[in-house]
């Protein structure tokens, strides 16, 4: 008997149910009274609060058993299909219970800075439906106790992202760029169903619990069954969590309103691939081959958007490469094996990258505010039209600055704490394996380059001379408290959130032990000695250092010009702005031929060539001409049909007599 | 006694029957025909009988009932046709070519 059965867990679906409630209630809203705010805003934020009250009430009741194995709460039957019983089923352990404070108070916070930020559009009741539904399946996700369970909150979040990324969908590029995401997700999503039914062959369970307990007795470690398991579901989460080379569709993604970059492409969803490789690390701890993919994967993601991060002008842009980058460390965790870490990067990325996203939202809202007081259309997202925002955005400025020390890595900030682990853990392991140092040196020269860019962000956007219009300049305004209040309160888990898993202290790490313990049965935890820890620490404040004042001295902020009167780039950095053209070598590559198999192959030549003209019309014909032999065997000539009849009666004669 | 003339000469009437519906094109000939048939037929059961029994003779009954049936509604369907078309001649008469 699971210690957590009759406790508070066994509220744990009311999560998923009040946000769902609430998607319905505001969905029925946006038809019938679209201009109800004051109720859209209630039931919206009003619903996601419940949810994390009992999401709290859930992890007192877990830090109160401190059960050993999760418990599973099954809800109902849900796939009886011969030797397949999947249940709809809930599981409750330390790991699910830290996602869904997280999803649940990161995603309160949001919905709150929302009510502020989406205050004026005409879709107000419509996005918080959309965000209500958000919820529920990143719960559902996140809860579930079962790979089909959890694959359907995986694909629910990727509809509830399609849609709020084109929430504006009458431009077209925004539609397009939410298009863009379902499709490229379409890519992992294969993998991950793939790995499912592999699972399921190999060990005749889709349950977390019962996978994980029939993997080591049924499968050869490092197999190739283990390993190919591994690789799809990975595949899955490089989809998910844009990574190399499935990243392309996260910087499309900033086309949708800024509160929904924060909670669904930064704090949320796009961590679910890590979430995943955590879920499942035994098949990850006995195929070591998959797991150095996904360290390496993390880690040249981790380099490469940074870099790209370094030369983009628009705020958002420069905070979406940022977030594959991070997705990209806490990659590096998860794959050397330290699950804790990883999951450590996780919690701290939501809650500071979830500020910068809102702090960036804030920016965005003064900006388009005097812009449209002054009907000047200029780019509000562009940081050559900013500068010198600090007078005008004090607490906005601040509390950017609280986040952009943490990402860079300043202790005693959350992010210092969680990179540090990260990459202390992936040096450890080249002890092992020389592999894991080329992954720790490419974390390092990115932790570099974060550094440099986030400086640069804050550098361009809030301070040196304003290269904002005359005109606008005097409605420049800091946003209303609905919207600086999630903000300060997110800045202040920023700075606490390390505390949850210091150095030798390790509290997330010991919590998460049940959960992982069998992965470290198979592949070991990296253990680090005192002093390489001290050293290595030593190292990543020095290169936080070095990124901060690079950029600090580097950067002119006063010779940059507006964004319609800047120089074209040239050379390296004009590369770096089309982003190296990777959409550009997938559209030749991928899109093209595709394209051009589409229409010239399948649709000329099979469909219009084969299935049209044998396939359609041919039976068509065929029924035309045998209707036609039909019709004109009926002469209406009496004597026509009794000549055959006749000729009948005598081949009928002829056969019997035949016989005798 | 006398069964194989008997059946020879139903043959042949049977067969100028065929014959006749074959070759003729006015309706009230070719009705003759088929009744010149039925009774070939009816010729056949009464000779057969002799050998196999009554049951032939009674069938031979059963025969002339739907022959004279038949003969009132195919008659009154010639004489419809007839009214309607002004001509027996089958060839013109051929309202069900496809």
């Amino acid at each position: 008997m699971n210690p957590l059965a009759g406790t508070a867990a066994d509220l744990v679906g009311l999560t998923i149910l009040l946000p769902f409630l609430g998607f319905v209630a505001n969905g029925v809203i946006a038809f019938v009274r679209p201009q109800e705010k004051r109720l859209v805003s209630i039931v919206g934020v009003g619903s996601v609060a419940l949810a994390f009250a009992v999401g709290v009430a859930v992890f007192l009741a877990v830090l109160g058993a401190r059960p050993e194995e999760p418990y599973v709460k099954a809800l109902w039957t849900w796939m009886p299909v011969g030797d397949l019983r999947v249940a709809a089923a809930l599981q409750v352990d330390q790991l699910s219970v830290v996602m869904l404070l997280v999803v649940t108070g990161v995603g309160s916070l949001i919905h709150l800075f929302s009510v502020g930020y989406m205050g004026e559009d005409p879709g107000y009741a419509r996005y918080f439906a959309y965000l209500n539904l958000f919820i529920a399946f990143m719960l559902v996700l996140v809860l579930a106790a079962s790979f089909p369970v959890m694959f359907i909150g995986w694909e629910g979040v990727g509809l509830c992202s399609y849609l709020l990324i084109g929430f504006w969908y009458t431009d077209k590029a925004k539609a397009e760029a939410g298009l863009k995401a379902f499709l490229v997700n379409r890519i992992g999503d294969t993998g991950f169903m793939i790995a499912m039914f592999l699972i399921f062959a190999t060990l005749g369970t889709l349950d977390f619990v019962g996978a994980a307990a029939a993997a080591p007795a049924r499968l050869a470690p490092g197999g190739a069954a283990v390993t190919a398991i591994a690789l799809l579901l990975f595949l899955g989460c490089v989809g998910k969590s844009a990574q190399i080379p499935l990243y392309v569709w996260l910087p499309d993604a900033m086309a949708g309103p800024t509160p929904v970059s924060a909670l669904i492409h930064a704090a949320t969803m796009v961590t679910a691939g890590v979430f995943l490789v955590a879920r499942a690390n035994v098949f990850f701890a006995m195929a070591p081959v998959a797991a150095a993919v996904v360290a390496g994967v993390g880690a040249l993601t981790a380099l490469f958007a940074a870099t790209i991060g370094l030369k983009q002008w628009d705020i958002k842009k420069v905070l979406a490469y940022s977030t594959v980058s991070q997705l990209g460390y806490m990659f590096i965790g998860v794959g050397v094996g330290a699950y804790a870490a990883g999951m450590f990067h996780l919690v701290t990325h939501a809650f500071f990258k979830a500020l910068l996203f809102l702090g960036s939202g804030s920016v965005i809202h003064a900006m388009h505010a005097a812009y449209h007081h002054t009907h000047g259309h200029a780019d509000a997202q562009d940081m050559r039209n900013m500068g010198g925002l600090a007078a005008s955005m004090p607490v906005t400025a601040r509390v950017m600055w609280v986040a952009t020390l943490a990402i860079a890595g300043i202790p005693p900030l959350a992010g210092f704490f969680s990179k540090d682990e990260i990459l202390l853990s992936a040096f450890t392991r080249g002890g092992e394996n020389p592999f894991y140092y080329a992954v720790w040196a490419l974390g390092v020269a990115g932790a570099l380059l974060t550094a440099f860019y986030m400086t640069r962000l804050m550098i361009y956007t809030f301070h040196g001379p304003s290269r904002t219009g005359d005109l606008e300049r005097p409605h420049l305004h800091e946003s209303p408290a609905v919207m600086t209040a999630p903000l300060v309160a997110l800045a202040v888990l920023t700075v606490l959130g390390g505390v949850i898993n210091l150095p030798h202290v390790a509290t997330l790490h010991r919590w998460l032990e049940p959960v992982t313990r069998r992965a470290v049965d198979f592949a070991g935890a990296p253990e680090a000695s005192a002093g390489l820890e001290y050293g290595l620490m030593g190292l990543a404040v020095v290169i936080a250092a070095l990124g901060i004042g690079l950029a600090a001295r580097l950067l002119r902020p006063a010779d940059l010009k507006p964004a319609d009167q800047a120089p074209a780039e040239a050379g390296f950095a004009k590369l770096l702005l089309e982003k190296y053209r990777v959409d550009e070598l997938y559209d030749a590559a991928i899109v093209r031929p595709l394209v051009w198999l589409s229409r010239v192959v399948l649709w000329k030549g099979v469909d219009a060539g084969f299935i049209d003209t044998a396939g359609v019309n041919g039976s068509a014909a065929l029924a035309r001409g045998l209707g036609w032999l039909g019709s004109h065997l009926q002469t209406g000539q009496v004597g026509t049909y009794v000549v055959v009849f006749v000729l009948g009666v005598l081949a009928v004669l002829g056969t019997l007599l035949g016989r005798m | 006694m006398l069964l194989g003339p008997a059946l020879a000469v139903s043959a042949i009437l049977f067969s100028l029957g065929v014959v006749g519906v074959l070759l003729r094109r006015n309706a009230i000939v070719i009705f003759m025909c088929i009744e010149l048939m039925l009774n070939a037929v009816n010729l056949a059961f009464v000779a057969l009988s002799q050998q196999l029994g009554m049951d032939g003779q009674v069938f031979v009954f059963f025969v002339m009932t739907v022959a004279a049936a038949e003969a009132a509604v195919g008659l009154a369907i010639v004489i419809a046709v007839y009214r309607h078309r002004e001509t027996l001649d089958l060839v013109n008469i051929n309202l069900l070519r496809g």
